[in-house]
């Protein structure tokens, strides 16, 4: 199940929930349904009684883990050598605890010291992540008027005001820790759950990452979503044309794209009380749109709560590895 | 901490430097390159098959050869092996990327001796 206990079903109901997760994404986000012989391939794999399952040799994708360096119960250096010599990890991400952007702004020479440090020791690629988190901008957390206090009152001009606000300084934060952490040697930035704010949210991403990109050309800058669909807390913000608030996977990936992105991450809530299957459906549904015009890596989310993994600390390995088979499979992803 | 990194790592995971997926993660981020452009590109630098990318053995023989940087085992030690930056200079030769631990690193070293 997506809260990650297990279910006993037949292979009729678990194709049965298959076509109801792929049904509802076709009617919550208009987009296509996925083919009989992909339908197939799911129910194959979720009817499985194996314990775990794999992609076929030669068809891997570059794992990113996001928070690997969070130092879990050792530093955060020896978590990055533990993925890299233990896990098989492609590339790493150095990080902070807190993983809010603004957090880190008020530390973050010590952060690009740690990448500095972790360079020397690790021969993998390593990222530096954050949330952009743009709520920690308003009050109490910080300067700009509370929106999500204003927006029931019905004073909607001053709250799409302290947005915009909030954007600005948003915008500030994560381009001063992405350049300190580019002079330090990072390998690239990974702007994790954008969006988790909504528009406005991801709009200050989108300008941080712009401005980046322009400074450096190379750098790995990864744009991952916190959710399927972008929430319209503003609901009047543009990104060069585009507005911003209801855009799903397909047009998020066009502007992360425009705005210089190297990785883009789709991400698709699970559903707790709906089943592993149907979650995975759903998911593979809403981001395959992404897969046919991308013209930059597509790592879709794949962890706890997003892209059909259950949402708990303890997953099963046989949900995690049947996901991660279902969306390598399905959508021939440049990564997860 | 288990099963996610190592339940993704086994069913759909290049295999990091165990293999070649650290290459392949390099050309994606500083180029942007999708998957097979990005495998292709690697395989021809390394005088492989895409295929080749994830096989352990033959890409710790590569590696070796190259001096890309290769998993310490308990079995075995590499004691004259690259250490982790001096690998990643010769990842940023084969690969023909500017690594940038890479540049901070020349720039700060032989101070005296550039400076005369």
């Amino acid at each position: 199940m997506g809260d990650g206990s297990i279910v006993h079903m037949t292979r009729s109901e678990i194709e049965a929930d298959v076509r109801a997760g792929v049904e509802a994404a076709v009617k919550r986000a208009k987009t296509p349904p996925l083919a009989e012989d992909e339908i197939e391939h799911l129910v194959d794999i979720y009817a499985s009684p194996s314990r775990f399952t794999g992609v076929d040799i030669g068809a891997e994708v570059v794992l990113s883990y996001d928070g690997s360096g969070i130092g879990t119960f050792t530093s955060g250096l020896q978590d990055l050598q533990m993925y890299e010599q233990c896990f098989a990890a492609d590339l790493v991400e150095q990080c902070h605890g807190d993983y809010s952007f603004k957090a880190v702004k008020t530390i973050v020479p010590y952060e690009a010291q740690r990448m500095r440090d972790a360079q020397l020791a690790l021969t993998v690629p390593i990222q530096y992540g954050a949330m952009p988190n743009l709520g920690l901008y308003c009050r109490p957390d910080g300067p700009a008027p509370n929106w999500a206090e204003l927006l029931p009152l019905g004073r909607f001009d001053e709250a799409r005001a302290g947005q915009e606000e909030a954007v600005e300084f948003a915008v500030a934060d994560m381009v001063n820790v992405g350049e300190a952490l580019a002079e330090a040697g990072a390998d690239g930035i990974d702007f994790d759950t954008a969006g988790a704010s909504g528009d406005a949210d991801f709009l200050a991403t989108l300008r941080a990452a712009e401005v980046l990109r322009a400074r450096y050309p190379e750098f790995g800058i990864e744009i991952g979503m916190a959710g399927e669909f972008v929430l319209g807390m503003h609901g009047e913000l543009d990104y060069d044309g585009v507005r911003l608030a209801g855009l799903w996977p397909r047009e998020q990936l066009r502007v992360a794209t425009k705005a210089g992105a190297h990785m883009f991450g789709p991400a698709v809530n699970v559903n707790t009380g709906k089943t592993a299957a149907w979650n995975v459906a759903r998911a593979v549904t809403l981001v395959k749109p992404c897969m046919e015009e991308a013209t930059i890596p597509i790592h879709m989310n794949v962890g706890m709560g997003v892209g059909g993994v259950p949402m708990t600390s303890y997953n099963p390995v046989d949900a995690v590895s049947r996901a991660s088979r279902a969306c390598v499979d399905i959508l021939r992803l440049d990564g997860l | 901490m288990f099963a996610m990194p190592v339940a993704h790592g086994c069913a759909s995971g290049l295999g990091g430097m165990r293999a070649a997926g650290d290459l392949v993660a390099r050309m994606q981020m500083a180029r942007g390159m999708r998957l097979g452009e990005a495998k292709t590109y690697v395989a021809e630098q390394l005088g492989v098959t895409p295929f080749d990318l994830s096989d352990p053995v033959l890409m710790n023989e590569r590696r070796g050869e190259l001096g890309l940087g290769r998993v310490t085992t308990f079995e075995l030690s590499h004691p004259d092996d690259p250490t982790a930056i001096e690998a990643k200079g010769n990842i940023a030769d084969l690969l023909g990327l500017e690594i940038r631990s890479v540049s901070l690193l020349e720039e700060r070293m032989h101070r005296r001796a550039t400076k005369g």
